[in-house]
């Protein structure tokens, strides 16, 4: 029963995973950018969120619901007037900016929030649990899992159901060509970003109820969704998901074993499946 | 390419600029300089001048990752840290003179690349650059497992090693100092050798054919390659060398720190971030851009040491700004304004004469 428990757990810490990734995913899938202050963006939120939670005595998924829009904005601005500039050919200036952003939201955070741990409080969400025949899980674990899922049929609607997600399919394909078509490739990736912002917010907000959390551990979850992606195949949101299930389930099993191989065992089930797979489970994109 | 006659004899052809001349002499002064520097320069200038060349040779080391092969690694930690750990090994379980040590950092760094680059270099472009990430994760976390060596909270060179090290009693001897002191006089120097060398290598380097190939990747790819230029191989040399260096350069910055710990010899920020930032304000891909970033860098921390996190906040937007406005850093800046090149790898055709008649190639090559 151990077992199965801890497996489950593995499932579950896969959609926070799969949370994370799915704005990454996004993000490459129409422009090819790779934003490596993803992690350190979803911080930024989960503080947004302890902010607007500890000014206004909201209860957290209200206080996430305020802080979407604001993110989406960010997002937005961001993507508008910074990275739109880097993008190109050239891969080497997409990274540096982002590299250069993550490095300055995680030491404006230092200096904004200090190095202490921190914890949205959830009330009493954060102990509810619910038996599941053998086994008991908890409340927002489940809830965090079920989100994932929510999200990920949401922007399968979006991109391949809605006038929008043809634009921004359109642009991924061709850019030159979706532009003479009447798309504006600039503010079609701003809101692209914006979009991911509202996942990352999504994310941020379990992020910051179910573990503590301080301005420096944005890199390590921009690893977690890094390899989610990258084990799911890129361009695959399902793919993600399960990606995101595959470190879930190592890192719990890992840490059954021993508490201090849990982050290890992550990333070694993503080198074997870099070794074996080397385009992900279920490779939808060319590049 | 270089040792290639033009058609007709009147013909040949250089890189060598009246501005290289010169400063090559300024270059051979100031090493010479440099040598002498701990005789009648405090010891912590001596320390501080260790911790600029150290830097220098990073920042070369990954311009020429990024700048030149298009290979943008945020994991070169794990090469500064694996270096330190091979250094720390072969002298506390071995009992190795830590001065040889340092060479078999640099070996223990270089067979390091083997595993790691079969891996990323399976990832393309930007996601080739968080590989690299997660694989300086994985060594770190390996290493704090490493009980012999302290696990996770590290461990220090013992004593006797230090104060019996190569050399360390002769300098001691020599210029009337206490061993440690020596030590550090020590270490600079090795800093200095290794910094010329990486620098002259380098510059040797993209003068060959191999460079002129580098030169082309870095330009154009898909026209690199349709010129007969094998970019995975030359892709794997850099690594490896790069690895190499930068192994070196971790196990001789740990021979003078002398403590270790997984969390500090792994640190994306001080031997990564750092880096990036001075080859990006300096200007990447040249050899100058480096060393005007390094100057730049040391006068920027020693100003803002006391803001505490502010100053890794403004190097990080100076980053930025400069990626975004100035691509070419300010060495960039100052050699559009000037046409000045220390290093010049640009390829001219000079008539026998010497008068410079024709330019080819680029502005580096």
């Amino acid at each position: 029963m151990i077992w199965l428990d801890t497996i489950l757990q593995g499932v579950l810490l896969g959609g926070l995973y799969a949370l994370f990734a799915a704005g990454l995913s996004l993000v490459f899938g129409i422009m090819r950018l790779v934003n490596l202050a993803h992690g350190d963006l979803l911080v930024m939120a989960a503080f947004l969120i302890l902010v607007i939670v500890t000014m206004f005595g909201l209860n957290p998924f209200l206080a996430a619901l305020v802080a979407l829009p604001i993110m989406f904005a960010i997002g937005w601005s961001l993507q508008y007037f910074i990275l739109n500039r880097t993008l190109g050919d050239d891969i080497l200036p997409p990274l540096l900016v982002t590299f250069g952003l993550s490095i300055v939201i995680q030491n404006a955070l230092l200096e904004g929030f200090s190095a202490d741990s921190r914890r949205v409080p959830a009330g009493t969400l954060e102990t509810m649990s619910l038996p599941l025949g053998p086994v008991t899980v908890g409340l927002m674990p489940l809830l965090t899992f079920l989100s994932a899922v929510a999200v990920i049929v949401a922007l399968n609607q979006l991109f391949y159901r809605s006038e929008l997600g043809r634009a921004f399919r359109a642009t991924s394909d061709d850019a030159v060509t979706a532009g003479l078509m009447g798309v504006e490739p600039h503010r079609l990736f701003a809101t692209a970003t914006g979009i991911a912002m509202v996942v990352v917010t999504i994310a941020a907000l379990y992020l910051g109820t179910r573990a503590n959390f301080d301005p420096t551990i944005g890199p390590a979850r921009l690893i977690y969704a890094f390899e989610a992606v990258i084990i799911g195949g890129l361009g695959s949101l399902w793919g993600t998901l399960l990606g995101g299930i595959i470190i879930g389930v190592a890192q719990t099993v890992g840490a059954a074993i021993n508490p201090e191989w849990q982050i290890l065992s992550g990333h070694l089930a993503f080198l074997l499946v870099l070794l074996i797979r080397p385009r992900g489970l279920f490779p939808r994109a060319v590049d | 390419m270089d040792a290639q006659g033009p058609p007709t004899r009147s013909w040949s052809i250089e890189t060598r600029t009246k501005a290289s001349r010169g400063f090559f002499i300024a270059v051979a002064f100031l090493v010479a300089l440099g040598f002498l520097a701990p005789l009648f320069l405090a010891r912590s200038t001596v320390q501080d001048l260790f911790f600029i060349l150290t830097m220098l040779v990073l920042a070369q080391c990954w311009n020429l990752l990024a700048g030149y092969a298009g290979l943008v690694s945020v994991g070169q930690q794990v090469f500064v840290g694996f270096g330190a750990y091979a250094m720390f090994a072969c002298v506390s379980l071995l009992g190795l003179d830590p001065i040889s040590a340092i060479f078999l950092g640099g070996l223990g760094a270089a067979l390091l690349s083997l595993p790691t680059g079969f891996f990323i270099f399976r990832l393309q472009g930007a996601y080739f650059a968080i590989g690299t990430w997660v694989v300086a994760e994985v060594v770190r976390l390996l290493l704090a497992q490493w009980r012999a060596l302290g696990g996770g909270t590290g461990t220090s060179l013992p004593n006797s090693a230090t104060r019996d090290m190569w050399a360390t009693q002769f300098v001691s001897e020599l210029f009337d100092m206490r061993p440690a002191q020596a030590m550090d006089v020590l270490t600079y120097w090795l800093a200095l050798v290794v910094a010329c060398l990486t620098t002259g290598f380098i510059y040797w380097l993209l003068r060959t054919r191999r460079g002129l190939g580098l030169a082309a990747l870095r330009d154009n790819q898909e026209a690199a390659r349709a010129v007969g230029v094998d970019a995975a191989r030359l892709k794997w040399a850099v690594y490896i060398c790069v690895s190499f260096v930068t192994g070196v350069c971790g196990a001789l910055i740990y021979v003078q720190k002398a403590r270790i710990s997984p969390d500090a010899a792994f640190s994306v920020v001080d031997w990564t971030a750092y880096v990036i930032f001075i080859v990006v304000i300096g200007g990447i891909g040249t050899l100058e851009g480096p060393i005007v970033g390094v100057i730049v860098f040391f006068l920027l921390q020693n100003a803002l040491a006391e803001y505490g996190s502010w100053y890794l906040l403004l190097l990080g937007a100076m980053g930025i700004i400069i990626m975004l406005f100035a691509p070419r850093g300010l060495w960039g800046l100052f050699t559009d304004r000037t046409g000045i090149q220390f290093f010049p790898v640009r390829r001219m055709l000079v008539r026998r004469d010497g008068h410079h008649s024709k330019v080819q190639g680029g502005p580096n090559g």
